[in-house]
């Protein structure tokens, strides 16, 4: 590996583009091994890079979330010592909104890495990859977001238009005082 | 008083004596032997501060105590560092237990040579110092809804200052060569919830650390043993806890706490992504809310003013309300987006007072009112609250939170 980045060294240089700053100056670490990456969670990007295979169903996630998830979330997702997980679609614009997967969040892929590397609270790490889609699929659906024939995967869950995808906008601060921006 | 060295009864008497025949300070000497010395404890090998002290941070009950919040007691603060012990605490997942030796920060993906190092190979490398404060993004963020904080710790206290020191990220960055193409970091802490944020190259690169020392020992776990991803300016999440992970990519992973959590509801519904810098904020820190001064006369009215965008310029203080601000005088070194103290003598006459401080910092920018903040963005904000905190001394001293 060292080598072979010495030898691109060499190349650039003699191609004379002023990437000096690219090559290593301290030589400090070693490649990553297997091991070292199995202590990271697997971070999903929004287009789907990064999500294992596997397949989950909904009823198969009405299992899971029964026996994993519902002791906090409630049986229906309802809320109890963990979050709301359901509703609130519509009242984004309110004087209380109701900000849950199924209302606020822009992605679906979001839903399987937060799920993935976060829950169940007390144990993460303990589902398998088929049954974070299960209980993202369950949790979906009971958002009315897909059928209860649908299942997710790979390839479908990134395909899902959340309901408020289009809901998030740039950051315009400054937004108050004498150096404020014009809103766009 | 117990241990000290207080003349008895019997050497009152004497030195009253002595003092009429007018050799006080000549007889009490040989005296010493009628109430001795206490020898203190012996030395320590690690340090504890006085039992007579009772600052602590404060937390809400609840059935999950691992995510939560623990907001320092700014109330009783002094001078502009946070002791590491008192530093306020966000974390969604508990504190982990890490072994330095077995931690490794892995940097990957849209790299030429993906690298694994070590605490120790960090601490190898040339090492950067600075003072610098860090706020939750949700700081204050009670106070959208209503001014309702009764005091500084529960409604301003999710800030801190440490001297920080770490290796700059962009030196990492360069031993792994970062290909082309990418554009942002992901970065993810070794807890329970292996927390993910995505922070833009450009952040990343310019002036961001990796720190593994907080105020001249290695950081306390609570705020990220071994190693901390540290983003000056930007809202605390940002600076990843127990970092373990740095992967280069071409986009955004849109994590949950950059989505669902951390970003700005607006009135229109739609909610500003990606606000990660921490405008210029002030607070008064004495008198403040739950306070009571003792009786009429001369005080320094005192705080503790910020900005994520750099040096404090100017605090403005008003004692009526903001009707009028006085110019507060500012402590040196003003560092940028450092905890900068400020202070103004202040005599109580009985009358009540509403006061409050307002901060400027080098860009201009101007610590808003709550008024003008809900002006542009309503009351379901959530996150970044940065406006002025009114305290109310009312004619017999007692101090209260007050909306304005
Ligand atoms: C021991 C209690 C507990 C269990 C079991 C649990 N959760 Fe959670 N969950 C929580 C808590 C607490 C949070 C909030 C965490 C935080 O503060 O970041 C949460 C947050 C979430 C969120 C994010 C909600 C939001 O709006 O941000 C989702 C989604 C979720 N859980 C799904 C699940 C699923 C699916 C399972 C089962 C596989 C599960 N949880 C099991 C306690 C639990």
């Amino acid at each position: 590996m060292w080598k072979c980045s010495v030898v691109v060294g060499v190349v650039l240089l003699l191609a004379s583009i002023p990437l000096a700053s690219q090559s290593p100056t301290f030589g400090v670490g070693r490649p990553p091994t297997p091991e070292d990456f199995r202590e990271l969670a697997t971070a999903i990007a929004p287009d789907g890079t990064g999500l294992p295979e596997g397949s989950g169903t909904v009823a198969a996630g009405r299992e899971v979330f029964a026996a994993q998830c519902a002791r906090c979330h409630g049986q229906k997702a309802e809320g109890d010592i963990g979050p709301i997980l359901v509703g609130g679609q519509g009242t984004l614009r309110t004087p209380k909104p109701l900000k849950t997967v199924g209302s606020f969040w822009p992605y679906a892929t979001t839903l399987w890495d937060y799920i993935n590397r976060a829950m169940p609270f007390d144990k993460p790490g303990l589902l398998k990859s088929s049954e974070v889609y299960a209980a993202a699929a369950y949790i979906l659906n009971l958002n009315g977001i897909i059928g209860e024939a649908d299942v997710m995967d790979a390839k479908t869950l990134p395909k899902i238009r959340m309901p408020n995808r289009d809901g998030f906008v740039s950051d315009p601060r400054p937004d108050v005082g004498p150096k404020a921006k014009k809103p766009n | 008083m117990k241990n000290s060295k207080r003349p008895s009864r019997r050497q009152l008497l004497k030195m009253g004596a002595a003092a009429v025949g007018g050799g006080l300070l000549a007889q009490p000497k040989a005296l010493a032997a009628e109430s001795p010395g206490k020898l203190g404890i012996p030395l320590g090998p690690y340090g504890e501060r006085s039992p007579y002290e009772k600052a602590v941070r404060w937390r809400r009950d609840t059935k999950t105590p691992e995510t939560g919040s623990s907001f320092s007691p700014l109330q009783d603060s002094v001078g502009t560092l946070t002791p590491s012990s008192l530093h306020y605490e966000r974390h969604h997942a508990g504190i982990p237990f890490i072994d330095p030796a077995q931690h490794r920060l892995v940097i990957h993906g849209m790299v030429d040579r993906p690298l694994s190092l070590a605490v120790a190979d960090i601490k190898r490398l040339p090492s950067i110092t600075r003072i610098m404060v860090l706020e939750c993004g949700g700081n204050s963020g009670s106070e959208w809804t209503a001014i309702t904080g009764p005091d500084v710790q529960r409604s301003y206290g999710l800030v801190s200052c440490s001297e920080w020191t770490g290796v700059s990220l962009s030196l990492l960055l360069k031993e792994v060569g970062v290909k082309p193409d990418a554009s942002w970091v992901i970065a993810e802490g070794a807890d329970a919830c292996r927390m993910e944020r995505s922070v833009p190259l450009a952040k990343a690169l310019d002036d961001a650390l990796i720190a593994y020392g907080q105020n001249g020992e290695a950081l306390r776990p609570a705020q990220g043993y071994p190693l901390r991803l540290l983003l000056p300016g930007w809202e605390g999440n940002t600076n990843v806890k127990w970092l373990h992970s740095l992967k280069l990519t071409d986009q955004a992973y849109m994590a949950r706490d950059e989505t669902a959590k951390y970003s700005d509801l607006m009135p229109d519904g739609k909610a500003r992504i990606f606000t990660y810098r921490m405008e210029a904020k002030s607070v008064i820190t004495f008198p403040s809310g739950g306070q009571k001064l003792p009786g009429t006369g001369l005080y320094e009215l005192t705080g503790l003013a910020w900005s994520g965008s750099g040096r404090i310029e100017r605090v403005e203080i008003t004692t009526d309300g903001g009707k009028s601000w006085v110019a507060a005088k500012l402590h040196e070194p003003r560092l940028p987006i450092a905890f900068t103290r400020f202070r103004l003598p202040w005599r109580f006459d009985g009358r009540e007072a509403v006061i409050a401080s307002r901060a400027t910092d080098e860009t201009g920018y101007v610590q808003p009112t709550r008024e003008e903040l809900i002006a542009v963005r309503g009351t379901n904000s959530g996150y970044h609250f940065n406006g002025m905190k009114f305290w109310k001394i009312q004619t017999d001293g007692t101090v209260r939170n007050v909306e304005v």
